[in-house]
């Protein structure tokens, strides 16, 4: 029996279970009982808790078997197989082991006609018996695990019964497993991170990989191959990232951004508003790969043509200002709310007072507003900062991988993001240091993109509460 | 104290001119920030206009009309053949290719040039379609219509130069002249293409199909919504109504916080190394993507779970724990059906963002070139914004129309989500 079917057959089963128990409280209820009023205070909890209370205690604890089992369970199978095949055809190392099993489970499951191993032929009839047994004997546990636990909760099931309290509990312990999600999903990043870097690292020095300038991944699969030396400098992908999301992108965001906060704060009729609100946001909404795209197509050539016409000859197809131009609009929205939400926090007492003094609007934007929601606007924009150097596909199209470390901006130069991508979407295997260094460029980047955020975060948070 | 003071002459000219600047100043002032949010809007107009005027050829495509005789010879099958239990079999083992390179051959050498140049790898499959609706075609001769190639597709769409010299341009001089014959003649027409809107990836632009991906990207969202779903909610409801203030509470706040400004490549690397790597799920599939974005879009739904739990206001709960309702059942049979709506609308957005999201996917392998129509939540799939990737670094000019038709599929998704989250605000917000 499939894990599937063994799932629905339990909801069947506790279905019927709270029938069945809602139903007996019910009984209890209306057998002592004329008066309604009374039946209901003779039984501490209503029916539906103590129908709750048995369906729960019949359906969890064979749902966590069976679930268990549909995840190691292929595992269990497959040493038991291998253990039982005679040991001349017993496949040796992990990766013969592997194909093998692929092999096996391709003719179990009907997708190959047959198989190519004739030891795996062979294996097929033993593991589809051995899969049946064990299905079997868990689906008989499952079974008796329903059963027992069912029949346990329904003993209970009596007029004082205290059923609500114990959902109740039950309901509350599922709340705290789920908001625990969010804390193993931290920690499982920052410990891969880790874990894989630590492996890089014992490879490449991290005073290599932090300081040095010559980042060219590439390992020698033969001694005597050219241009693969498997250096791991990465300072040209540091410049790169900064280059394109903190410098370029932040000299197109911080001043439209900026000056489209303020007209649609302090200028704007809310007809126009209305209007250029919804703009903005549907620019925040546009996927990036659709900006990326629309980078490498339109406005890389573009920007290439303009360096060409100007005289600048060794202009790339794909340069950094072309994506850090586009990532720059892409930002917008984001570097305008920000900037929106600190202009609006400012006490309108400081801006009527600017008026009153005979200062034109201009003027108290400013000599009054800006400077009192500074610390908010800078705030904003380093999360804005920490969002474009997080940024990967408008890099990954528009930007090119080369390592350069220049500061002419229609060079290609590539960004930490960039190499992640090219890193790991290669045919590698998976623990050369190449595919390695992709995960210590993560940590590096997680670790940047979560001070940023922290110190802009607390920035924010002191600038609000002062004006409170 | 009483110095004299200086009346200020308001009319005199230097104040005049004063106050003039001023107002030039202001008005320069607000132009600029005018001028930031025109910018802004060109931009997206312009974005919008470049990708619409690309794409939509992309859901045309040109066909050829060719004299087709189903000989039952070539195919090897005839009709009685079809009629039987092994029909099925028998039409996909039949020779359809033969009969139509004999057709393509035929028509091309009137007109000098190749078979390849004026008929799509895929056309034969036109045929086969046709015998399937109606047996009796074998051994008729009739006219068909069927894809033609690339090249002559997109002459037929008009997007190749014809100014452009000879030796720059995919098409050759013969070429042209065979395509204005056959337009001349009535053999060449546009219609929509339904092998775009119906198929999946292909290597031939003419082929290509975009309902793979659409199909690999619902897949990717229903497992992304049925995990972050109910976690978001619940972890919102516990977060805002039940967890006490001690370090515990904290550190939860803390990671969903900083989960919520993680760069999403992150995510795409812990899908990596977690589930591929570590637990060993299949590679490319439906549901080790929905899983990496359902991390990914849970912060989002947490965080637009608890505006909207905490907009409740406080004298519900206090009514409903005066009337003698326990602590859960104020929650969930009072609290939680008034903040739906918000929760709701947080979440549709929540998905849109998925919806558009790249980068961890090309991570855990969601790039791979899938042919097929991806039938369940483990098999190999793309999805929407990877199958544009993908596409828009394929070398073969057809493929640039191609990719912004999926860029205009993709937008229309996104859009739809967001206008069902705008609806959803604006029936069921309350202000309180």
């Amino acid at each position: 029996m499939s894990a599937a079917a063994l799932i629905l057959a339990l909801l069947g089963l506790a279905v019927a279970a709270y029938l069945a128990a809602r139903a007996r409280a019910a009984a209890f209820a209306g057998r002592t009982f004329a008066n309604a009023a009374d039946r209901i205070s003779s039984i501490h909890s209503r029916p539906a808790y103590h129908g709750w209370y048995v369906a729960l205690w019949a359906l969890v604890p064979a749902l966590i078997l069976v679930l268990a089992w549909s995840v190691v369970g292929e595992s269990i199978v497959a040493d038991r197989t291998i253990a039982s095949l005679p040991a001349e055809s017993q496949p040796q190392t992990t990766l013969d082991r592997q194909a093998f099993l692929t092999e096996v489970r391709g003719v179990v499951s009907g997708q190959l006609a047959g198989a190519f191993n004739p030891a795996a032929d062979a294996a097929v009839p033993i593991y589809r018996s051995i899969k049946t047994q064990w299905s079997l004997v868990i689906a008989g546990l499952a079974a008796l695990l329903a059963m027992s636990g069912g029949g346990f909760a329904w003993l209970r099931v009596r007029p004082h019964f205290r059923a609500r309290p114990r959902v109740e509990r039950f309901i509350m312990i599922v709340l705290i497993l789920s908001s625990l999600v969010a804390i193993l999903t931290t920690f499982g990043i920052v410990l891969s991170l880790i874990y894989e870097s630590v492996e890089f690292f014992r490879r490449v020095s991290p005073i290599e990989f932090l300081f040095g300038t010559n980042w060219s991944p590439q390992t020698a699969i033969r001694a005597d191959q050219v241009g693969s030396s498997g250096a791991f400098g990465a300072v040209p992908l540091f410049w790169g990232t900064i280059f394109i999301g903190a410098i370029i992108a932040m000299i197109v965001a911080i001043p439209l951004g900026l000056m489209s906060a303020i007209y649609l704060t302090q200028y704007a009729k809310p007809k126009a508003r209305k209007i250029m609100k919804p703009m903005l946001e549907v620019l925040a909404g546009v996927p990036t790969v659709v900006y990326g795209y629309f980078a490498a197509l339109t406005v890389a050539p573009a920007v290439r043509e303009f360096a060409l016409s100007i005289g600048i000859s060794n202009a790339s197809s794909e340069s950094a200002l072309a994506a850090g131009v586009v990532m720059g609009i892409m930002i917008i929205p984001f570097v305008s709310s920000m900037a929106d939400d600190s202009i609006t926090a400012v006490p309108a007492a400081m801006r009527d007072g600017s008026l009153a003094m005979g200062a034109t609007t201009s003027e108290t934007i400013k000599r009054v507003l800006i400077p009192a929601a500074l610390p908010g606007i800078v705030g904003g924009v380093l999360l804005a900062v920490s969002r474009a150097i997080g940024e990967t596909m408008i890099v990954v199209m528009a930007a090119g991988l080369a390592a350069n470390l220049t500061a002419n901006p229609f060079q290609s130069v590539t960004t930490v993001t960039a190499q992640i991508v090219q890193l790991l979407t290669g045919d590698q295997e998976f623990d050369s240091a190449k595919t390695l260094s992709a995960f210590a460029l993560g940590l590096v980047l997680f670790a940047v993109t979560l001070c940023l955020n922290i110190y802009a975060l607390a920035v924010v948070k002191r600038y609000r509460e002062a004006y409170e | 104290m009483n110095s004299p003071r200086v009346q200020t002459d308001w009319a005199s000219p230097v104040m005049q001119a004063r106050v003039r600047s001023r107002y030039a100043k202001e008005r320069r002032f607000r132009f600029m920030g005018f001028a930031a949010l025109a910018l802004a809007g060109a931009f997206l107009l312009f974005l919008l206009g470049t990708i619409f005027a690309n794409g939509y050829t992309g859901f045309l495509r040109t066909e050829v009309k060719l004299a087709v005789e189903y000989d039952p010879f070539t195919l090897g099958i005839d009709s009685s053949a079809l009629a039987g239990p092994g029909g099925e079999n028998a039409l996909n083992t039949a020779n359809f290719q033969g009969v139509m390179t004999a057709a393509a051959n035929a028509r091309a050498q009137t007109l000098g040039i190749a078979a390849k140049d004026l008929v799509s790898d895929g056309a034969w499959l036109a045929l086969r379609e046709a015998v399937r609706t109606d047996p009796g075609l074998i051994g008729k001769r009739v006219d068909v219509w069927v894809p033609t190639s690339g090249d002559f597709d997109l002459l037929g769409k008009g997007l190749i130069d014809r100014a452009v010299p000879e030796a720059n341009r995919p098409v050759s001089d013969t070429e042209v002249a065979a395509f204005d014959t056959l337009k001349s003649d009535g053999a060449v027409r546009t219609t929509l293409n339904t092998t775009f809107l119906t198929m999946a990836d292909s290597t031939s632009p003419e082929l290509a199909g975009i309902w793979g991906a659409a199909k690999g990207s619902l897949l990717t969202l229903i497992v992304t919504l049925l995990l972050c779903f109910p976690i978001g909610v619940m972890t919102a409801i516990y977060l805002e109504e039940y967890a006490p203030k001690n370090r515990f509470t904290d550190m939860i706040e803390v990671s969903i916080n900083n989960l919520a400004a993680v760069p999403s490549i992150i995510f795409g690397l812990l899908g990596l190394a977690v589930f591929l790597n570590f637990f060993g799920m299949p590679r490319s599939a439906p549901i080790v993507g929905g899983l990496t974005l359902a991390l990914m879009t849970l912060p989002v739904i947490v965080i637009a779970g608890r505006i909207a739990i905490k907009s409740v206001p406080p004298s519900i709960r206090d009514a409903a724990l005066g009337v003698g309702a326990s602590q859960i059942q104020v929650v969930f049979h009072h609290v939680l059906p008034l903040a739906l709506p918000g929760i709701l609308t947080g979440t549709i957005i929540g998905m849109a963002r998925a919806l558009g999201e790249t980068a961890p996917l090309l991570m855990i392998g969601m790039r791979a070139f899938v042919t097929d129509v991806p039938g369940g939540l483990t098999t190999p799939a793309t999805v929407l914004p990877v199958q544009i990737f993908l596409w828009s670094d394929e070398v073969a000019r057809g493929f640039v129309e191609k990719t912004s038709a999926a860029i205009i599929v993709l937008l229309v998704f996104l859009m739809l989500m967001n206008g069902l989250a705008i609806y959803l605000r604006n029936k069921f917000e309350k202000r309180w």
